[in-house]
């Protein structure tokens, strides 16, 4: 009889305890990693972020524009390849629940510049050729069963009225955390719409994507590009497209961080429920301790049964657990739709769903093994199970 | 009182009572009980015919497993029989159902246990006053009570502590107390002394022994123990599910046991 | 049905020391997540509404959702500040503020990162429209200056918000000459100054909104009916309560939603641990039922005696899960509040409905937890419980 034979017939002795643990586990380690995986999703967009791309804004905050002729000057700074205006549109389909992020944007360099963002040949050209098409992901086009062909209307909110675009292309994503939900449209014809109704808000841009030779140069030329615009009506902040996605995840960092810390609790939730579990078996057997010992086992044999069970017993919760938070994980992402557009399960997050198994399994163990191992035989002998 | 060793053949019937004497407190008629173990229906109580009059002390012998327990289960009503019938002052009690029986227990039975079986979270007042909460009595009715029957054994001064800061002898007597405290028609004793060293045993008796010549009470009592089955006014025998007087009966007149 | 003595379900939790302590203790954590998320919303509902008087109304460019985003021009808001419904002042003028609202981005103190604050240029009457904001240190800026005032939240948690530093956007540097209390509104997180000045700072022709105080706040629908019917002006009018609470709804959906769920996910750990200790203590006590049931105790009180003991263990756990969510009003959150991309610090909020709440979570979890165990308590048959002994 070996001890892992031992150990295991032992943990399923007493089968509704053992099951009901397991259960616990199973849920706390997948509502673990549940959570750590929307942490994840935050960060998202920062984690897909182009080392060779930069961003560039208004140096005051993100919801002041910059004139459009600072295309042409930034695009003859030394080191850029390419230069793509994009304006956050903010409208609503149907109804504000429905959000996904559109942009106005300049469709040659910008789609250049993402690769990531793969769409066929054809409809590349058909997107361009038509001032009203757009362009929009996978994801978005599933969630509302767009195809190509169909007509978007967007209430405007930022740019009052209704605008109407047509499908003309779907991106697929090249990598799992590319965002597929967003919505491409063209720079021009929102400019020359705006330029009609209220000329004062035309030929002004959100932000301008920057792609750069040469990554490593990057603070360099993006300190250049500021340059060309002190002390101008608009100064630039012009900065790695990571460190811009990093700041919208830096305003919510209370929310985060609090998210974080709840993930945390349910372990501490859990260990509570196997500890109980293991005191209780091992009170329950410490007869069996003490004769084992009589028969000339030592201490650390009894304590390593303990140790085996219940890390036994977290490795079953666990595996469990961990195989239910992709299912669990791809039924949530569905749900939260676009507002989490990117939301995998990362090798991370199971390696710290592994670990705080472990983690659990030992340290319920710590306080019944220490009292199993330093029973006393005559003592033990004398309980009653 | 009268053992019928009622194989099946011979005639079974009540002993025609003359008129006058009282009927017996406790009868059984025809009374079965057979359990099922792993997959095999194993007879137990075959066809038992039983009278204890009031007032009467009955020892119960016989070999392990021969039923002695079953027999003062289905007479206390924590069992039923599969068949036959068991009057206690009247009423058959195989016709209760489940609350009637659990209403009947609490008015009827003191219960007397090997292993004394009081509640460990509970003061030794607390459990003596346990059968009370279930009549209708005020507190202050239930305190006096309780009182009383922790007077009568003995143990008035130990009211406040709990079993585990009595000893086993005194832990039984509180037992005792708590079986009599409502007053019960019958008292059952399943192994009284059966965990006791002989000091607690013998003061154990001597209480039982009290209290049913003082008080009238009647006892129903299964043992392993001879000095204990002594005590007894009379002691019956339980082999192979059936009843019998056996060797050495030992017999007072009933006059004599009755006050 | 006479009940068994409530001492038998307490005491026996005594007993177990270290068993009521885990099993409570699971349940503490899950109504401390419980309660805290409950306070987080809540407080943020009163930062938000707190922002809004009764009797105020905001006017913004229709569909345009936040401040930020909506654009009022200037012949449209002198259209909207002489309604009949806008309350006159002592002196002559129209108790009304037009008003600019822009972001800036200035480093947070604590973790160094720009964060966006709210600058609000007001209109003369724009402080007598918020009752709630006080002067706490300095003084209010003078109109026609770029003097300005910082919101208390701010004054903590940005470098250069001290008075007499100056902040510098829209090409001006601006003085700080006052630090003022907004009594825990969202104002506390803005910065104040003369709406006119900032309009030229910021090269604008259209202020973003435009507050009024109403004459008598009944006639709040006569004016909205008026002002969106008319073609002059495309508008929405709003109290100002409801505009603050619609500020935050995505928010508090998102933290209630979040916080519901987990906090459901977290209390079936909860509960199994609940579960496992009386079934336990059942296993444990099986004579001691058969006792009680052969004196006469009904199955029914059996139920209700171990029922009561798990009640117990989940009112111990709302006791100490309670106690530690309480203590959580000592903390201060400050995010961005991701409808107006803007600063927003609030707290913690304990209300007497989110102590009930809690209790009937915490019960809850005790029944579902307990009642299994109970009811197999119960269903033992006396003899078998007995030899159990």
């Amino acid at each position: 009889m070996n001890s892992i034979k031992l150990i295991f017939r032992n943990a399923f002795r007493h089968k509704l305890r053992t099951g009901l643990t397991v259960v616990g586990l199973v849920v706390a380690i997948m509502a673990f990693g549940l959570l750590q995986t929307v942490v994840h999703a935050w960060y998202a967009g920062a984690d897909a972020a182009a080392p060779n791309r930069l961003i560039t804004r208004n140096a005051i905050s993100l919801v002041f524009p910059m004139p459009l002729h600072y295309r042409d000057k930034i695009r003859a700074v030394a080191g850029v390849r390419r230069v793509g205006a994009a304006n956050w549109f903010g409208g609503i389909y149907q109804d504000p629940k429905n959000f996904f992020p559109q942009f106005a944007i300049d469709p040659g360099p910008y789609l250049a510049m993402y690769p990531e963002y793969r769409l066929p040949e054809d409809e590349l050209r058909a997107f361009l050729r038509d001032r009203k098409g757009a362009v929009i992901g996978r994801k978005l086009a599933v969630t509302h069963g767009f195809k190509i062909g169909d007509t978007i209307p967007l209430q405007g909110t930022i740019y009052p009225g209704t605008w109407t675009f047509t499908v003309r292309a779907i991106y697929d994503g090249a990598a799992a955390n590319t965002d597929t939900s967003q919505m491409f449209f063209h720079w021009d014809y929102v400019n020359e719409t705006i330029k009609a109704r209220m000329p004062r808000r035309a030929d002004q841009v959100g932000v301008f994507v920057v792609q750069i030779d040469d990554p490593a140069r990057s603070a360099e030329i993006a300190q250049a590009i500021d340059r060309q615009f002190r002390n101008s009506l608009a100064e630039t902040l012009t900065e790695t497209e990571k460190a811009f996605q990093l700041g919208f995840v830096a305003m919510t960092e209370a929310i985060v961080q609090a998210i974080r810390l709840v993930s945390f609790i349910v372990i501490f939730v859990i260990l509570a429920v196997m500890a109980n579990t293991m005191g209780m078996t091992a009170r329950e057997r410490l007869s069996e301790y003490a004769t084992l010992k009589a028969l000339g086992f030592g201490p650390g044999y009894v304590a390593r049964l303990v140790f085996g069970e219940s890390v036994a017993i977290a490795f079953i919760g666990a595996a469990v657990g961990i195989a239910l938070t992709f299912p669990v994980a791809a039924w949530f992402g569905a749900k939260m739709g676009t507002l989490f557009p990117v939301f995998n399960v990362s090798g991370e997050t199971l390696a710290m769903q592994a670990g705080c198994a472990l983690g659990v399994g030992i340290a319920a163990a710590i306080l019944p093994g220490r009292s199993a191992a330093r029973v006393k035989i005559v003592e033990g002998l004398r309980a009653i199970g | 009182m009268t053992p019928r060793d009622d194989g099946g053949a011979a005639a079974s019937g009540v002993i025609p009572v003359p008129a006058g004497i009282q009927h017996s407190l406790i009868s059984l008629r025809g009374v079965s009980k057979s359990y099922r173990r792993g997959g095999q229906i194993v007879p137990v109580l075959n066809g038992i015919t039983l009278d204890v009059q009031r007032g009467d002390f009955l020892g119960l012998m016989g070999p392990s497993g021969s039923g002695k327990s079953t027999l003062l289960n289905l007479i206390a009503g924590i069992d039923k029989p599969d068949a036959g019938e068991i009057l206690v002052d009247g009423v058959d009690i195989t016709r209760l159902g489940e609350s009637e029986l659990a209403d009947w227990r609490a008015g009827s039975v003191g219960f007397v246990f090997q292993f004394y079986n009081l509640m460990p979270v509970l003061t030794a007042f607390e459990n003596v006053e346990l059968p009370l909460i279930l009549t209708s009595l005020s507190r202050r009715e239930r305190r006096e009570h309780v009182e009383a029957a922790l007077g009568l054994v003995g143990l008035a001064d130990r009211m406040e502590h709990y079993p585990s800061e009595l000893s086993g002898g005194q832990q039984q007597r509180v037992a005792i107390a708590r079986a009599v405290v409502t007053d019960p028609k019958l008292i059952v004793a399943d192994e009284p002394t059966g965990d006791l060293d002989r000091h607690s045993a013998e003061e154990v008796l001597m209480l039982m022994d009290r209290l049913n010549l003082e008080l009238g009470k009647t006892i129903l009592m299964v043992t392993h123990d001879r000095r204990a089955a002594d005590r007894a006014h009379a002691i019956m025998y339980l082999d192979k599910g059936e009843l019998s007087t056996g060797g050495d009966i030992h017999e007072r007149s009933v006059k004599e046991a009755r006050l | 049905m006479k009940a068994i003595p409530i001492a038998y379900s307490v005491r026996n939790l005594w007993t177990r020391k270290l068993t009521t302590v885990l099993t409570a203790g699971g349940m503490a954590l899950v109504v401390f997540v419980f309660a805290a998320v409950l306070m987080l919303d809540a407080g943020l509902r009163a930062s938000l509404v707190a922002s809004g008087q009764p009797d105020n109304v905001l006017v913004t460019r229709r569909a345009s959702g936040t401040e930020i985003q909506s654009g009022v021009e200037r012949t449209q808001a002198a259209i909207i500040e002489s309604q009949p419904e806008i309350a006159i002042g002592p002196g002559g003028a129209r108790v009304a503020s037009k008003e600019t609202v822009v972001l800036i981005a200035q480093p947070k103190r604590d973790t160094g990162v720009a964060t966006n604050i709210v600058v609000r240029g007001v209109g003369a009457e724009g402080a007598a429209l918020r009752p709630q904001v006080r002067i706490a240190a300095g003084r209010m800026f003078r109109f026609g200056s770029t003097e300005i005032v910082v919101g208390r939240s701010i004054a903590e948690r940005f470098d250069g918000t001290g008075l007499g530093q100056s902040l510098r956007f829209g090409g001006r540097e601006w003085t700080v000459v006052g630090v003022f209390d907004a009594g825990g509104s969202a104002f506390d997180s803005e910065i104040w100054g003369d709406g006119e000045q900032m309009m030229q700072s910021f090269r604008r022709n259209a202020f973003s909104s435009v507050v009024g105080r109403l004459v008598d706040p009944g006639r709040f629908d006569q004016l909205k009916r008026r002002l969106e019917s008319d073609p002059r002006l495309t508008v929405d009018v709003k109290r100002e309560r409801v505009f603050y609470e619609e500020q935050s709804e995505v928010m508090s959906n998102f933290i209630r939603i979040l916080g519901l769920t987990l906090s459901v996910i977290f209390s079936i750990g909860a509960m199994i641990g609940a579960m496992i200790t009386m079934y336990a203590a059942v296993a444990s006590r099986t004579s001691e039922i058969g006792s009680l049931r052969a004196l006469g105790f009904r199955r029914g009180a059996v139920v209700a005696a171990f029922l009561a003991e798990s009640l117990f263990l989940a009112a111990l756990g709302w006791a100490v899960g309670l106690a530690l969510a309480s203590l959580m009003q000592f903390v201060n959150i400050s995010t961005m509040n991701w409808q107006s991309f803007s600063e927003l610090a609030f707290s913690f909020a304990l209300t007497p409905n989110i102590v009930v709440q809690s209790f009937v979570f915490a019960l809850a979890m005790g029944l579902a937890g307990g009642v299994l165990p109970a009811v197999r308590a119960a269903r033992l048959k006396i003899v078998d419980a007995l030899r159990a002994a």
